[in-house]
């Protein structure tokens, strides 16, 4: 069965018909061409496929695409200024060391950037645990925490209870 | 010495493609039409294909071809074209006969020095839950996975041996018919002689230990995709740590000519050792040749790679030492049973290497090494970081420190008065000792977590939280000679403008060695980094051979060989220079993309004027280029420590780590940024292999218990505590510009220096791991203590 949806990725309209049973991940990855986003494991424990929805980290191997009809999407390919020059994220990613084989980079470097534009602040325990959605095998995570915390400089708290997570 | 660009952390030269997206590894490439192919896995650990239906698979819409051992395609014959290429037969064997070996060793011309082949494409005898019974291919994934359940299997059910004492058993059935008593091989060796070192012993002490099942998690599963081109070559493209032995290890399974094999690696998600094996290329291949060429992807779940690639050796330990009341070892004997799963991959290569590179952290006067590599009905076993030392090191570091206990010896000291000395030559493999900073690396490491205040501080606790300290030491190796070729190759074009275009056939798994590489030529060419182009793309049919990533061979290996082509063009650009000149080539040099004068520094011409001249001169004319193969007869040894701090729940067995750090001397560190990142990584994978990872199975059936990212207990970014690396640089004489290896030694020593601090906080030794939660508090239960 197939269905008609429209969203936008990276600004730009889409209308097309996509199988009911498709993956969001599918259609970016097959369809469309948005090879950025990773399947590390097909059913939402690794985090490769993360873009964000509507600015909400999300898998994508585990969203059906008829889900994101009407929906804001944006994929790492969206990231960088359209002139090529890197975002905040992702100069400190490069910069930190937070890259070895790169498969997880992606959605992280877009998680990281839903929380720099939250605008919220962390603790460095909060930080880990917005982050913990994503497994990396290579780095042990010390540098991804580092860029993490430098894309979000400001906004890193040291107190115990940041009130983001108060009422938890 | 002084360098410029090599000792300095320069941005990795794939950093950018890897945060923008641009990077491209083999899922994200694709052919037009491209099938998908799947594999029906044994349900059953050991069994017999009684017999096989397809004919309903067949049957379906969508269905392109069902593949059975009996009927692969015999691609000698499928891939000729009669009276233009004529088939090339090896035998007389089908191709569904046709063993072959899998894992990722260069080729031996000694017969008795190859891997073991024992492995079909497709088997009709199941020898583990996940073996590969047959093959469909469809138009689409979920025609695949419908078509699977439509193959009608019927099994003959066999003893099922899960465990290394139950394949070990008199009267046990075979595993592979030639092999007695399902031991793959049992190769060790003696030095002096043991038994008088043990008796001119004050003491002589005896430990058992035993390590676990683990699995390299690699973030990108095995994918490839393969077509039969427009030359009737097949072409491969595949995530993989090895493309050349590939190419080989493809063609000798399908019983035809190497050349008719290209393999392309692009980037790719991690490998730690899973992909310096051949797990999927054949049957990728045999898929797409019975489909008449078309292309066909294989991908891997992340359920079917964590049983049907490959895991860590499970290894269980005998230890006796004989040693003096002054700490001195005088001989040690280690019998060690590795449990190799179904088919032999890696083999007992991995023993072997365990007790090798032991080898070189303590010499002592005698040392006996009684390995045994079994087959059992669990998944295959193979490469992965550490090659056998995780294994040795957790047994043999958590031994000594139980000597030191037992002999009231401080656990510093009696590692210091052991450790080897620069100038020791190793009496089997002939390799020096050429620099050992191991004493420096413990002195640092001592220092960093505070041992002896915290020492003094964590004395006599009887409390529900509990605080301990421990260390453990390793030493490695940088490559594998002499037990195999270590051969590499690197290829260097001079542009016009000066910059330059280096090929490699060493591969870029994530560990940066494209960056080194290019830092490596950017110091020797005088050029900064930005005009070093490196194809990180490996295609054989174009890229000059080396035989992959593994090893930890990549910055001393094929380091070597980048340095020689490097220095081939500087002298060509020299002697180029000297003819536009008449400056003898002698005094000149290469510095800030000049030729400058060797002494004065004075700048003779511009690098881009030179380049340019050797394209282009009418008379002259010769591009700069070099194309240069190195082998490496020589090692280098690396040594490290690890020291760490932990904390126990006694009421819950939970461990926490509060500090942890690795001291290594690697030699010169080339990037230490990277180089942090190396370490970092093999601490992280190490603290898992102590406290959490464990591929569990049901004793009875074989079957696997946990296989995917949430149940197997992979460390999350909320599990890894902040981890400290350092290293003492000493340059070694034989390596690039004085390094030795880094890329493995990382996850050596963490294990049993966790292991060592959990004895230090509660009394109670854990002489297996991981030390998970259960497995702690049931100890605890055990002993009392709760």
């Amino acid at each position: 069965m197939y269905k008609r949806i429209a969203f936008t990725v990276n600004g730009k309209a889409y209308n097309f018909e996509v199988d009911v049973r498709e993956s969001l991940l599918d259609v970016l990855r097959s369809h469309l061409g948005f090879t950025g986003a990773k399947q590390g494991c097909g059913v939402g424990e690794c985090g490769a496929c993360s873009v964000l929805i509507d600015g909400v980290p999300t898998d994508t191997c585990i969203y059906l695409a008829v889900w994101a009809d009407g929906k804001e999407i944006r994929t790492i390919e969206g990231v960088a200024e359209k002139n090529g020059e890197l975002s905040e994220v992702q100069k400190a990613f490069v910069d930190e060391g937070a890259v070895q084989c790169g498969f997880c980079t992606p959605g992280l470097v877009l998680t990281t950037t839903a929380l720099k534009e939250s605008g919220k602040d962390y603790t460095r325990e909060e930080l880990k645990r917005e982050l913990s959605g994503h497994l990396c095998r290579c780095t042990g995570y010390q540098n991804i925490l580092k860029a993490a915390e430098k894309s979000l400089e400001g906004h890193v708290c040291t107190c115990v209870d940041s009130p983001h997570y108060k009422g938890e | 010495m002084a360098y410029t660009v090599v000792g300095k952390s320069v941005r990795r030269v794939d950093a950018v493609a890897k945060v923008t997206g641009k990077a491209k590894y083999t899922d994200d490439f694709s052919e037009r039409n491209m099938l998908v192919g799947k594999i029906l896995h044994s349900p059953y650990a050991h069994a017999l294909v009684k017999s096989i239906d397809v004919s309903k698979a067949k049957a379906l819409p969508g269905v392109e071809a069902v593949l059975t051992y009996k009927d692969l395609p015999d691609i000698r014959y499928a891939t000729a074209i009669p009276g233009i290429i004529e088939a090339i037969a090896t035998d007389d064997v089908t191709v569904a006969e046709l063993k072959y070996g899998t894992a990722g060793h260069p080729y031996s011309l000694e017969e008795n020095h190859r891997d073991k082949e024992d492995r079909n494409i497709l088997t009709r005898k199941a020898r583990f839950v996940g073996d590969n019974i047959a093959a469909v291919v469809a138009v689409d994934d979920l025609t695949a996975s419908k078509a699977l359940k439509l193959i009608e299997v019927e099994y003959e059910e066999l003893e099922v041996l899960t465990s290394t004492d139950a394949a070990l058993k008199e009267g046990a059935p075979l595993i592979h018919d030639d092999c007695e008593g399902n031991i793959l091989s049992s190769h060790g060796y003696e030095i002096g002689n043991l038994e008088e070192a043990l008796q001119e012993s004050d003491h002589v002490i005896e430990g058992e230990y035993e390590t676990s099942i683990v699995q390299h998690c690699h973030l990108e599963n095995q994918v490839s995709h393969a077509y039969v081109d427009s030359d009737r070559r097949i072409v491969i493209m595949t995530s993989t740590q090895i493309p050349h032995i590939v190419r080989r290890i493809v063609a000798q399974s399908l019983g035809i000519s190497w050349g008719r094999v290209r393999v392309i690696k692009p980037y790719i998600g991690g490998g730690f050792g899973n992909k310096q094996d051949v797990c999927i290329e054949p049957l990728n291949a045999a898929m797409s040749l019975a489909v008449g060429g078309r292309p066909v992807r294989l991908e891997l779940s992340r359920e079917e790679a964590m049983i049907d690639t490959r895991t860590r050796h499970a290894f269980k330990f005998k230890i006796r030492t004989g040693i003096n009341n002054d700490g001195k070892i005088n001989g040690i004997h280690i019998s060690a049973v590795s449990n190799t799963g179904a088919y032999a991959s890696h083999g007992h290569s991995i023993a072997s290497s365990g007790g090798g590179k032991f080898r070189y952290l303590y010499p002592t006067k005698a040392l006996k090494y009684d390995p045994i590599t079994v087959y059992t009905n669990l998944p295959v076993a193979g490469a992965m970081r550490g090659y056998g030392t995780p294994q040795i090191f957790f047994a043999f570091e958590s031994h000594i420190e139980d000597i030191a206990k037992k002999l009231n010896l401080d656990p510093i000291e009696i590692r210091k008065k052991n450790v080897v000395k620069e100038g020791h030559v190793d009496p089997l493999s002939k390799n020096t000792i050429r620099s050992c900073s191991i004493r420096e690396c413990i002195d640092k490491g001592r220092e960093l977590i505070k041992w002896d205040a915290k020492k003094a501080l964590y004395k006599n606790q009887t409390g529900d939280i509990r605080r301990g300290l421990g260390m453990a030491c390793f030493s490695y190796a940088s490559g594998t000679y002499p037990v195999a070729l270590e051969l590499a190759g690197a290829r260097i074009v001079m542009n016009q403008d000066g910059s330059v275009q280096l090929q490699l056939g060493a591969t870029e798994i994530g560990q940066g060695s494209d960056t080194v590489f290019a830092q490596m030529v950017s110091e020797v060419l005088g050029i900064p980094m930005y005009m070093v182009h490196v194809i990180s793309t490996q295609d054989t049919d174009i890229t000059p051979f080396d035989t992959g990533s593994y090893a930890s061979r990549q910055t001393y290996v094929s380091g070597m060989a980048v340095e020689k082509a490097a220095l081939e063009v500087k002298k060509k650009v020299l002697a180029f220079a000297s003819s536009m000149t008449d400056i003898p080539a002698h005094l000149l040099d290469l510095k800030e993309q000049s030729v400058v004068f060797k002494d004065s520094g004075e700048k003779v011409l511009g690098l881009e004027v030179v380049a340019m001249q050797s394209y282009y001169d009418r008379v002259n004319a010769e591009p700069i280029t070099s194309d240069v193969s190195n082998n490496a007869r020589i090692n280098a040894i690396p040594f490290g420590v690890t020291f760490t701090e932990v904390e126990v729940d006694m009421k819950t067995g939970k461990i926490k780590i509060l500090e942890i750090y690795n001291v290594h001397d690697s030699g010169k560190i080339v990037n230490p940024l990277l180089a942090e990142g190396q370490v970092h990584g093999g601490v992280s994978m190490a603290i898992g292999y102590a406290l959490s990872e464990q591929l569990l199975f049901d004793e009875k059936t074989g079957k696997p218990l946990n296989n995917n990212l949430l149940d197997y207990k992979l460390p999350t970014i909320m599990d890894t505590p902040d981890i400290g690396a350092a290293f003492v640089e000493k340059e070694d004489p034989t390596g690039p510009f004085g390094v030795k290896s880094l890329g493995e030694p990382p996850i050596v020593s963490p294990a049993p220096a966790i292991r060592n601090a959990v004895l230090d906080a509660t009394e109670v030794a854990f002489n297996r791991i991981p030390m998970n939660p259960q497995r702690v508090f049931e100890k605890f239960k055990e002993k009392g203590l709760i």
